[in-house]
């Protein structure tokens, strides 16, 4: 039962999407390469990522958290110390702190950068989870199982990125209709329990219904970019192609899916 | 032999219900952790771990520690070690149960923990420390209590019991060097990415341990008529100045490499423990008490004469005991979650059912030690008086 659950959120993704001619519906946002690699060579050469347009990123603008958060049933915590959170924004000290800070631009200082999961290349967190409830599909993508995830948080402590977080409280209100913060709860996607760790899932049950990451639909800037990173012809790489990226601390190793131009 | 931890004196009876006080009100804290989450606990999203994993880590050390009293009597026939290397063993019990215990608690899904056994992952750490974990328990509860039936029956432990006194070795080194593989192979991490974290993890237990055992024979010899004997409490003394000297050795070590290369990442965890980062300095005079603790301890190991001496043997063991639980049962587990991946300084404080639950742990880990060493010094004190 276990097993052929996970076996499905691992291939329900791919599957589906070739299957149910994903090509057209993407081809409609511009991503119609999304896949492509995954025709030519199965599923082994996919690594989906994004791109963050951080010159197109307005500071006053929350639509891709609201998004994010409004489908993926993330509860609203006012203390801060038992925040969820699947994307945010930070400073670019904070996001990028490895890079230079001294004698910075202004609107650099000022502009807010969007952190999430990286869905790394070779993610520690899976690399240290002791019963494989975070783990890396074939395209790319970090998931969570769960149902699975004993609640040890070492995937926490692994984390170079801080993206993810523990339910330390119930995420639903007590008598269970709403979320903590007041939000309805979306009945398409799980809510969680307390006592497990959860994070971006670069919208893997959209993927799954042809649909590209809700913060990518719901960034009015269009600052937002998925696709194929093994893809040549890809949009993304095109865009990685001809602008200047940079990826949170490349130096770890741990090869972000996550670029960003600053 | 169990049934001898059944009678007692009247202070005997009240310490287990003093035991058993504080083993009820860490249940209840439990049950409200249980009930309501983590988020009764001070932990919190930069913050993860806490005095949970931090107990647990300090723990393995003194888990680990037995093996000083095994391995001079068992590999270089040190025969003064021959009468309270039971009560190392029986120590590693009750530590290696009380490490478990604070694994589980500090779980967000202690019901599911049979999923690191249901899918092994050896790729994680955690799991090679629960399997060496669980194997040091079951050697030290074979090899213990095979020695004491042998003692108790006033014959020689059997021979097929010497395999696994020396496999329990090897074990005693591994499951401190497992839990620092935890810490020292995390990217991003730079107060614990160190590759002397095992040997300091080894020297400080080596230390802490020992110093417990001798506070632990000290007053067992008060309250029973069995002596360990001051050759024994002696050589341990010893061991706990070579550890201690090579604990503060490795610290200094780990000093110089962050400030002498002056690079903002490695420096930043001292800075928070030592003299406070941004303003935030909670764990800065207990850092300092530690260190204070831990180089009049060493002066005074150092000092001929001072440590014949037993009023000053006791201060220094507390003083190495105390200084090592600070430095290892609060500041490096704690003081490596700051500042966080995206350098915020998060400062974390334990609430009270936390701290209950602590204690509650720790009162059960005690109460097995208690039942263990009385169960082990009636058999010796009848060997006594014949």
């Amino acid at each position: 039962m276990e097993e052929s659950r996970r076996d499905f959120l691992k291939k329900a993704g791919m599957g589906s999407l070739i299957g149910l001619g994903v090509f057209k519906t993407l081809d409609k946002i511009g991503v119609e390469d999304a896949f492509a690699s995954s025709t030519k060579e199965g599923t082994s050469g996919t690594r989906l990522g994004l791109v963050v347009d951080a010159r197109k990123c307005k500071a006053g603008c929350t639509e891709c958290i609201n998004a994010c958060h409004a489908i993926h049933n993330v509860p609203k915590f006012e203390d801060p110390k038992d925040e969820v959170k699947w994307i945010w924004k930070d400073g670019y000290h904070n996001v990028f702190p490895s890079k230079s800070g001294q004698f910075i631009d202004d609107e650099t200082k000022e502009k807010p950068f969007m952190a999430l999961c990286n869905h790394c290349e070779d993610p520690p967190c899976v690399r240290v989870c002791p019963t494989k409830a975070t783990f890396k599909r074939e395209d790319g993508i970090v998931l969570m199982d769960f149902h699975r995830c004993i609640g040890c948080r070492f995937c926490m402590a692994a984390c170079p990125y801080g993206s993810r977080s523990f339910n330390w409280n119930n995420p639903r209100q007590k008598d269970g209709n709403k979320l903590v913060g007041g939000k309805d709860i979306d009945p398409s996607f799980p809510t969680r329990e307390r006592g497990v760790v959860e994070k971006c899932n670069l919208c893997a049950e959209r993927l799954a219904k042809n649909l590209i990451p809700a913060c990518v639909e719901a960034c009015p800037e269009g600052a937002l970019v998925f696709g194929d990173l093994n893809n040549p012809n890809s949009k993304i790489r095109q865009i990685l192609k001809s602008n200047h990226s940079i990826q949170r601390k490349p130096e770890l190793g741990t090869g972000p899916s996550v670029f960003y131009i600053v | 032999m169990l049934e001898n931890a059944l009678t007692g004196s009247r202070k005997y009876y009240n310490w287990i219900l003093c035991l058993l006080v504080i083993i009820g009100a860490g249940i209840y804290a439990y049950a409200q952790q249980l009930e309501l989450g983590l988020g009764i606990t001070g932990m919190s999203r930069d913050v993860s771990w806490g005095l949970y994993i931090a107990q647990f880590t300090f723990l393995v050390g003194v888990a680990a520690s037995a093996v000083m009293l095994v391995l001079p009597y068992y590999i270089h026939n040190y025969k003064e070690f021959g009468r309270i290397v039971i009560l190392g063993e029986f120590l590693a019990i009750a530590a290696v149960v009380m490490c478990m215990l604070f694994i589980v608690v500090d779980m967000g899904k202690p019901m599911r923990v049979a999923n690191v056994f249901l899918h092994p992952t050896p790729g994680s750490m955690l799991f090679w420390d629960a399997s060496v974990l669980s194997g040091y328990l079951v050697l030290n509860i074979l090899c213990g209590w095979v020695a004491l039936t042998a003692e108790s029956k006033n014959v020689a432990p059997p021979k097929w019991i010497k395999p696994f006194i020396y496999i329990s070795i090897p074990f005693a080194i591994s499951i401190h060097t497992v839990t620092a593989f935890l810490y020292c192979g995390l990217p991003g991490r730079h107060f614990w990415l160190t590759a002397i974290l095992a040997p300091r993890f080894l020297a400080s237990a080596f230390a802490a341990g020992p110093a417990l055992l001798i506070l632990l024979a000290i007053f067992v010899r008060k309250v029973s008529n069995f002596d360990a004997g001051d050759k024994a409490i002696q050589k341990l003394t010893t061991i706990i100045t070579y550890a201690a000297i090579i604990n503060l050795f490795f610290v200094g070590l780990e000093v110089f490499v962050a400030f002498y290369s002056n690079i903002p990442g490695h420096m930043h965890t001292f800075q928070y423990l030592f003299a406070g980062l941004e303003g935030h300095n909670s764990l800065v005079s207990l850092m300092w008490v530690s260190t204070i603790l831990g180089v009049v301890a060493i002066a005074l190991l150092l000092i001929p004469g001072m440590k014949k001496k037993e009023g000053v043997l006791i201060f220094i063991c507390i003083a190495i005991f105390i200084s090592l639980w600070i430095d290892k049962g609060i500041g490096l587990i704690l003081g490596g979650f700051v500042p966080s991946p995206m350098e915020h300084v998060t400062e974390y404080s334990p609430t009270t059912l936390e701290i209950l639950i602590v204690l509650g742990v720790y009162a059960i880990g005690l109460l097995i030690l208690t039942v263990l060493y009385k169960t082990a010094l009636v058999i010796k004190e009848r060997n006594e008086v014949k």
